[in-house]
């Protein structure tokens, strides 16, 4: 064997690694920086469309991790820690949802449940133990977001800049027009 | 033949076990069955006197302690008696100092051993496994106890149920303890949601104790294992183990099967900030979905896998699609072909992150 046709072997090695290596590549999940803000997105029971293409693009933007959380309310008649079968059967499939549309629109994704007696409390128990930037909070709409009272609250409490959204300005008035 | 063995559960004291103790052993009586009475309690409680009159009583064994004359039931003088059935009051309890066997539910076994048939009681407070229960819902610590194979053995077990305002209704009206205690037990350990939690117990412990002998009927043992589905499904501190988890979690609810969560830390691992936020967010997540989050210090993840899988009997197991490299993984060879080799028997399910399913499309 000659230094020609060692030169020649390493060059076909080195082709065919080229031509290889992108195929075998897994596919890149997007991943925070450790120091990315924290963008929180909560929500009782619906997640209007609209609020979600708006937290996407607010993480988007500031290059963090939106956390989207599924608040659980426990009725009075459970312990506080009592596993909640048929309200995460009903949060599962929601939540993954959410987590799918946020991972290909290419934003970090780090989704939670929490629970609580009420949405508040629930906001309060994830804030005690976890830390958020920012808060995008759905104001009230047919299929979901918060209360008039519990915007209030969450205004006047939540640990970082609060931002509510209202998904369908014209639909709500139109609502409030035709209830007279 | 060993004797046939049948208990009466109840949650607390006065729900009427003894009651119906006695009324069964009456009952057994008029069929023409030899019944003899090798323990009772009376409890100063009159309903219950009047039920034992005319049921033949062993006499009791009298032993001194201190000042004290203790009586214990007489475990020779019942075996002697030979009677077709004995009836025997608080299974748990304690014998005096000196006495042959230390717990009750030992004489009544020597009785069972002699071929008579017993009758016995107890309060779910007294079951082994249930004692840290008990005494975090109840904040009392109950000393004695029995094990739970006693109950798993027993021919019978039986739940006398009253809810708990009837019973707080007997404590007042003085059917169970004398009056001047009423106010103490009411405000003590007969609180109303004392009560619920150990009528929970107990409906769930005879719930348990049914289903454990309907297999039993129906299965053998092999094949029981055979159909109980397990869960474990390896997490990591990481955002992307709450999906695993949820996953796991569905899948098991369609088995039918207990979720096991488990982290393997490496000796010494130190977490950083968002390793340790996202380990606690992982803890609280397998509270609500009723999972049990297990965590294991261990340099080799495959071996401990297979340690676990082995203690909890787990049928299958979950993981996320691996991060390692080509290179790593030709290197060192894959995760998941390892738990394959080292896991025969148990299913490996590697679960994917569904929203990279359009990178398929061609």
């Amino acid at each position: 064997v000659n230094a020609i046709e060692v030169i020649l072997i390493v060059v076909i090695f080195a082709l065919i690694l080229v031509l290889v290596w992108p195929r075998l590549r897994r596919p890149r999940r997007p991943v925070a920086p450790p120091d990315a803000r924290r963008i929180l997105l909560p929500f009782v029971g619906n997640l209007d469309p609209t609020v979600l293409a708006a937290g996407i693009r607010i993480a988007r933007a500031e290059n963090a991790v939106l956390v989207p959380a599924y608040l659980v309310i426990v009725p009075l008649r459970f312990p506080e820690e009592s596993p909640l079968k048929a309200e995460v059967e009903v949060a599962m499939p929601m939540l993954e949802a959410v987590e799918h549309a946020v991972l290909r629109a290419g934003v970090p994704v780090d989704a939670r449940i929490e629970k609580g007696r009420s949405p508040t409390h629930a906001l309060q128990r994830l804030w005690a133990v976890e830390h958020f930037d920012r808060v995008v909070a759905p104001a009230p709409t047919d299929g979901g977001g918060f209360s008039p009272k519990d915007l209030t609250w969450i205004l006047a409490n939540a640990p970082g800049e609060t931002l509510i959204l209202r998904p369908r300005p014209e639909a709500e008035a139109e609502r409030v027009r035709l209830a007279g | 033949v060993r004797g046939h063995y049948r208990i009466l559960l109840g949650m607390a004291a006065g729900v009427g076990k003894t009651y119906r103790m006695l009324q069964e052993g009456r009952q057994a009586d008029e069929e023409g069955r030899d019944v003899v009475i090798g323990y009772l309690e009376p409890h100063e409680r009159p309903e219950t006197a009047t039920l034992a009159e005319g049921l033949e009583v062993v006499p009791r064994l009298r032993a001194p302690h201190g000042d004290l004359r203790l009586e214990e039931m007489d475990v020779d003088a019942v075996i002697r008696r030979a009677p077709e059935l004995a009836l025997v009051d608080e299974l748990a309890h304690t014998n005096a100092p000196g006495a042959r066997n230390e717990k009750r539910y030992q004489d009544i076994d020597e009785i069972l051993n002699a071929g008579i048939d017993v009758i016995s009681t107890v309060n779910v407070q007294h079951l082994e496994s249930l004692n840290d229960s008990v005494a975090e819902l109840t904040g009392i610590r109950v000393r004695e106890t029995f094990p739970d194979r006693i109950l798993d053995e027993a021919d019978e077990v039986v739940l006398v149920d009253l809810t708990p305002e009837a019973l707080q209704e007997r404590l007042r009206a003085g059917k169970v303890y004398p009056r001047e205690r009423v106010e103490a037990a009411l405000t003590n350990f007969f609180r109303a949601e004392n009560l619920s939690a150990l009528r929970e117990l107990a409906l769930r412990e005879v719930a348990e104790d049914v289903e454990e002998r309907r297999q039993t009927v129906v299965l053998d043992a092999l094949s029981r294992q055979a159909i109980t589905e397990r869960v474990l499904v390896l997490v990591t501190p990481e955002p992307r183990s709450q999906r695993l988890l949820r996953r796991a979690w569905r899948s098991a609810q369609r088995l039918g099967a207990e979720l096991d969560a488990l982290w393997v830390r490496k000796p010494g691992q130190e977490l950083s900030d968002e390793e340790a936020i996202s380990l606690a967010a992982l803890r609280r997540l397998a509270v609500i979905l009723g999972a049990h989050f297990l965590e294991e210090e261990s340099d080799d993840l495959v071996l401990t896998v297979r340690e676990v899988s082995r203690e909890r009997g787990t049928t299958y197991v979950f993981v996320g699609t691996p991060d390692e490299s080509r290179r790593r993984e030709v290197l060192r060879g894959s995760l998941v072909s390892a738990l394959v080799r080292e896991l025969p028997g148990i299913d490996i399910r590697v679960v994917a992150n569904r929203a990279d399913r359009q990178e398929l499309a061609p």
